[in-house]
């Protein structure tokens, strides 16, 4: 039985995340709990864990910091126990060291990086709609084989240290990694959610793993 | 590069659709998950809902049609009509809304869009704006397009984004229900500052039109109803049509 947690910190629409992991188990026959909590003893109990995340990158790393000890737990779960981590949109930028939108601000430091504004000339932010992520290597990873369409909707992107943790890279002004993974973390820069039948496959090989 | 987005949009009033899909056997014509889950399937890159409920008590029908489709549907739902407060936008974003298109509300109060972005990010507040041509100003609407406000279209625009709305969805009255095309002249102007997306809407009536509003209109984003739920043109028509003009669509 997999137990999925999606980290409930105040972050806009979980309920869509929670559905659609929902929905993919029972379609593929995998018993799986999926829980919207930010309860300690949830985290962990859980088999994967999975960090959502809307609106300002400072709004939410203070949101997961107003749960005593969440943090503190969610280091156990990746770090220590090694376990399945996926983060989505501003979950996963989180992932990185710092982020410069609005001031420079401290994020979880698992996968070495910046997170910047998009830029190029005459582009429209947010980078709103669909758009290509093409895999870089087929090294761990899990999550996509081929290249795909997918929901973004970001103004900022995750500029990786260290290119071996680029899975998969989006095109809107300059390449940016639209998928980073480190061992058993995994961040998407896009809403798997609401990324039709290819964002369920994507959630379906995150529970997999 | 992303992708131009095509957008159905459904008329919901206390719970059902009014203005909707009318060429399919569906076991529940009114029944707007069963709607937006049509559209999904055949390659709606977004689906937008407009509540034309009247009254207040009717609003929060919404809120549950939202959830409903949640549990169906997997692309960016966005949710307007009679939008007026901090707490509506939050109930349908946590019932999974997506994003949110404020109109009157923003007119009689414009500091709600800040107040809005700033609380859930610029990305899910929609402005909605309703423009008419006076002469040789377009002039916006406000209460579904019944008054006529003093607010010139391309001023208003520039305002709201300022304020920090996260793209704006600009229906030209004039074109509206005509099906001569979209107002490519409006959409331009607009484009030529427009820092945000920019979704096209009212008077769609062939394919042409919507090649027409992606290249002279510049939009990001084109929205439909009629001719959607006629079956007079299908999404997956529109898509083949712009990818074979190289227009940069979503399969």
């Amino acid at each position: 039985m997999k137990k999925i947690t999606i980290v409930d910190y105040g972050s806009g629409n979980v309920l869509s995340a929670q559905k659609s992991f929902i929905k993919i188990a029972k379609a593929n026959d995998i018993d799986a709990e999926v829980l919207i909590s930010k309860k300690l003893n949830d985290v962990k109990d859980s088999t994967h864990i999975v960090l959502p995340g809307q609106g300002a990158f400072s709004t939410c790393m203070n949101g997961l910091k107003k749960t005593d000890g969440l943090i503190d737990e969610l280091n156990e779960f990746a770090l220590i126990k090694k376990r399945p981590f996926l983060g989505i949109c501003v979950g996963m930028q989180m992932l990185a060291n710092t982020s410069e939108e609005n001031g420079v601000h401290d994020g979880l430091g698992w996968i070495d990086g910046q997170i910047k504004l998009l830029h190029g000339h005459n582009l429209k932010l947010p980078h709103m709609g669909w758009n290509l992520a093409i895999p870089t290597s087929s090294k761990y990873n899990n999550l996509i084989a081929t290249k795909n369409d997918y929901y973004f909707v970001h103004s900022y992107y995750f500029n990786c240290a260290d290119r071996d943790n680029i899975l998969a890279e989006t095109k809107y002004g300059t390449n940016f990694a639209s998928i980073v993974g480190k061992e058993n973390i995994y961040g998407v820069q896009f809403h798997p959610e609401k990324s039709s039948s290819q964002g369920l496959n994507l959630l379906k090989e995150f529970i997999r793993i | 590069m992303v992708k131009i987005r095509i957008i159905p949009c459904l008329d919901v009033k206390d719970g059902r659709v009014v203005k909707g899909i009318n060429f399919l056997n569906l076991i529940d014509a009114g029944d707007p998950v069963e709607q937006a889950k049509h559209y999904s399937d055949n390659g709606a890159d977004e689906i937008c809902f407009l509540d034309i409920s009247a009254s207040l008590e009717n609003r929060d029908t919404m809120v549950n049609v939202v959830r409903k489709t949640a549990n169906e549907v997997f692309i960016p739902l966005t949710v307007g009509g009679g939008i007026s407060s901090i707490e509506n936008i939050k109930a349908l974003l946590k019932a999974g809304a997506d994003k949110v298109s404020i109109n009157s509300a923003a007119i009689k109060n414009p500091n709600i869009i800040k107040e809005a972005s700033e609380y859930f990010g610029n990305q899910c507040i929609v402005v909605a704006v309703d423009a008419k041509k006076h002469k040789n100003d377009w002039f916006v609407y406000s209460h579904g397009g019944t008054k006529k406000t003093d607010l010139l279209a391309l001023n208003w625009i520039e305002k709201v984004q300022n304020l920090g709305a996260g793209e704006i969805l600009l229906t030209s009255m004039d074109k509206d229900g005509t099906k001569s095309g979209f107002d490519n002249e409006l959409l331009s102007k607009v484009s030529e500052f427009l820092k945000i997306p920019l979704i096209a809407s009212g008077g769609v009536g062939n394919l042409d039109h919507f090649y027409d509003g992606v290249i002279k209109g510049k939009a990001d984003a084109l929205l439909a109803a009629s001719v959607f739920h006629f079956n007079e043109i299908s999404i997956k028509e529109v898509k083949t049509y712009l990818k074979e003009k190289n227009i940069n669509i979503r399969d």
